[in-house]
């Protein structure tokens, strides 16, 4: 763990009701993504799914921290975001990905474009870093109107070669806005590694030259994940202007779709000791059987999680597709477009 | 209450008027509150209504574009403005996967209500980069709304409809209308989606966009004299098109030029003529025609410029091949010359 510029983060581990509970919430993002795995070869979720198993402890980590009201954006890989933000709308979620009017977006999102603006996650983008100067200028209006609400826009590792990151990031801190970047760093763009892609030493010290408070660290601990986005979060309080959030993870799937993809050739298996390092849900697990978190609570937890995405799945699949007439349907507000 | 004032003046009394009724409005974008003031166009915004509601940005035109839809997304109403309609091109990306999106993809659950004024350049070494108008490549896209006022009226009526609106709308303003004077009634609106009949004619109808529209008129003006007389329509609102009363003009003359300020191949003209064919098949006496830009990016010199350029004249002598007509004498006409009326660098 580094921090560049911010103040230091106070780690702390959360007593056994408020782990069990992070434990939950990753592990009903990681059993609904083991569900589309098992489910996707019927072909019934047409839609490109970018798993984010190993990510989990990401969101969950970072949206505990944040103060209610606060506004979300996020790509394509969002689920872990959604079911996260939303929390646990498992029924909109499978009802979007099999194209259901039950779906987050009416079934005209799927799974690139989930959002519930209800929820404060405002819009999420298949297109990297397009999202980044959409929070900014949400966060453009809570310092408008001087209402102090906080904006949260996680992107991954390639973003950051996009020139509208330094763009919105220049702009937030020039205005000195209230947005926390999230960095999710895979290591990956697609394929292509960091080392091909990236040329300067490092996104914190490249984003250091900036007026914005900098955290970096292990994306894979949920844990620490919370203790550096508390300190960002409190040094953007006591200074104010934007945090930028840098945390690794490990992609354990391919980019896109439901495999595991070691065989391709652009990089290794991880070992056991490896896999169980990188892997949130078991650390945490872990760390709640070392804290005496007896195995009935986390079998109990399991159960939970799992009846509720077969109902969502059951329910989803029973669902209609939407009418022909939702084809023309929520381009303009006020009316439908003449064609 | 009825003011001469010229489309540029126009422009500020509408954003005057919905700043000071709406605190949500707000007009930024590069050098939006410098000296020079967008033409003039801003002139006095900042000073009545304070550098929080009117500022300048960095050179940042996707993210700029961005920050404006989350403004919008948030309640705000932003107006981003654009010194030359070329530089939205650096925020496509957002324009066309965001701005005209977010709305569907979410299943109506947010709105947009996002203004973007370009201004379409020309003239005086404007060239390739400086003079495109775009609005083709806007109406194209599901999700935009995209206007053309051509007169004062129209620039504060359009201009205060589109800040309204709870949709994005492109306001596209060509450089040369900004010092014409017109009569603007502070009452009137003018809805999105309404072409206006500029000139009542019988013999051919001429569909005008934007600069055209000024062309067109004075081809009426000449063309009468030898008693043709063109009904001028003012297309003013391209997406959505109001394409009935254009329609019912055809209808009535049997003829049209399709006189559009941009490249004719898959353009607005394109659209326009094929909409006019299926509906007023039986109507035609000919086959509508079309004006535009020569299919090549616009030069500076203006010999060259001269020959990219539709005009009054092309509009003439188009009318003439609809109607069978020898070419009318022009030699004692006066034609526009901006050099007459405008000197560079702007």
């Amino acid at each position: 763990m580094t921090l560049p510029s911010a103040v230091q983060p106070a780690r702390r581990t959360p007593d056994l009701t408020e782990a069990l509970e992070l434990y939950s919430r990753m592990l009903l993002i990681r059993r609904a993504e083991e569900a589309i795995c098992a489910e996707y070869h019927h072909d019934e979720m047409k839609t490109p799914v970018h798993l984010g198993i190993g990510e989990e402890a990401i969101p969950v980590g970072v949206c505990s921290c944040l103060p209610p009201g606060a506004k979300t954006f996020g790509t394509y890989r969002n689920h872990a975001l959604y079911l996260t933000v939303t929390g646990g709308d498992t029924d909109g979620f499978f009802g979007e990905l099999y194209g259901k009017i039950t779906g987050a977006g009416k079934g005209k999102a799927g799974s690139m474009h989930l959002a519930s603006p209800a929820h404060g996650l405002v819009a999420t983008s298949a297109v990297v870093a397009s999202t980044i100067p959409v929070a900014v200028g949400a966060a453009f209006a809570e310092s408008y109107r001087n209402t102090g609400g906080l904006t949260a826009v996680f992107f991954g590792d390639g973003a950051v070669e996009e020139g509208v990151f330094w763009e919105s990031l220049n702009f937030a801190c020039l205005h000195r806005l209230r947005v926390l970047f999230v960095c999710e760093d895979n290591g990956l763009a697609i394929h292509t590694a960091t080392a091909q892609r990236q040329g300067f030493r490092s996104i914190p010290e490249a984003v250091n030259g900036f007026t914005c408070h900098v955290a970096s660290g292990d994306g894979s601990d949920v844990t620490e994940v919370q203790a550096l986005t508390r300190s960002v979060l409190s040094a953007m309080a006591q200074d104010p202007g934007p945090g930028l959030l840098h945390l690794t993870y490990f992609r354990f799937l391919e980019h896109v779709g439901n495999r595991e993809d070691f065989d391709a050739g652009y990089r290794s298996a991880p070992d056991a000791d490896t896999r169980e390092r990188l892997d949130p849900l078991r650390r945490v697990e872990r760390a709640l059987r070392e804290q005496g978190c007896p195995p009935e609570a986390l079998k109990a937890a399991a159960e939970a999680v799992e009846a509720k995405i077969s109902r969502s799945i059951a329910a989803a699949q029973a669902a209609p597709f939407p009418p022909p007439e939702e084809l023309l349907r929520d381009v303009f507000a006020g009316g439908e477009p003449r064609a | 209450m009825s003011r001469l004032v010229t489309y540029r003046r126009a422009l500020t009394w509408a954003m005057e008027e919905e700043m000071a009724a709406d605190p949500n409005v707000f007009v930024f974008g590069l050098d939006v509150p410098d000296h020079k003031r967008i033409f003039g166009s801003t002139q006095g915004l900042v000073e009545r209504f304070g550098a929080s509601r009117c500022f300048g940005t960095p050179l940042s035109e996707e993210a700029m574009t961005g920050v404006a839809l989350g403004a919008a997304l948030s309640g705000l109403r932003p107006i981003h403005v654009h010194i030359r309609a070329d530089f939205t091109l650096l925020a496509m990306n957002q324009i066309v996967n965001m701005v005209s999106n977010l709305r569907y993809m979410t299943g109506g659950r947010l709105q947009v209500p996002l203004v973007i004024r370009a201004i379409i350049g020309r003239g005086w070494g404007q060239s390739a980069q400086h003079s495109k108008s775009l609005h083709g490549v806007f109406g194209h896209i599901p999700g935009l709304k995209v206007v053309m006022p051509t007169t004062a009226q129209d620039a504060y009526s359009l201009l205060r409809t589109a800040i309204r609106e709870d949709n994005p709308v492109l306001v596209l303003e060509h450089r040369w209308l900004y010092d014409v004077p017109g009569e603007v009634d502070e009452r009137l609106q003018v809805p999105l989606g309404e072409p206006a009949v500029r000139r009542i004619g019988r013999d051919a109808t001429v569909v005008a966009t934007s600069w055209m529209t000024i062309e067109a008129l004075k081809a009426a003006e000449v063309l009468a004299k030898r008693g043709i007389e063109l009904e001028v329509v003012d297309a003013r609102s391209i997406a959505p098109l109001g394409i009935e009363p254009i329609a019912a003009s055809v209808a009535k003359t049997g003829r049209c030029v399709v006189a559009d300020y941009d490249w004719t191949f898959c353009g607005f003209s394109a659209e326009l003529a094929a909409q006019l064919h299926a509906r007023c098949f039986g109507a035609l006496k000919a086959p509508v025609e079309r004006l535009g830009f020569a299919h090549v990016p616009c030069p500076t010199t203006r010999p060259l410029e001269n020959l990219f350029y539709p005009s009054a004249v092309s509009i003439i002598r188009s009318v003439e091949r609809l109607l069978d007509l020898e070419p009318t004498d022009l030699s004692g006409e006066s034609f526009y010359s901006y050099e007459q009326r405008f000197k560079g660098p702007f």
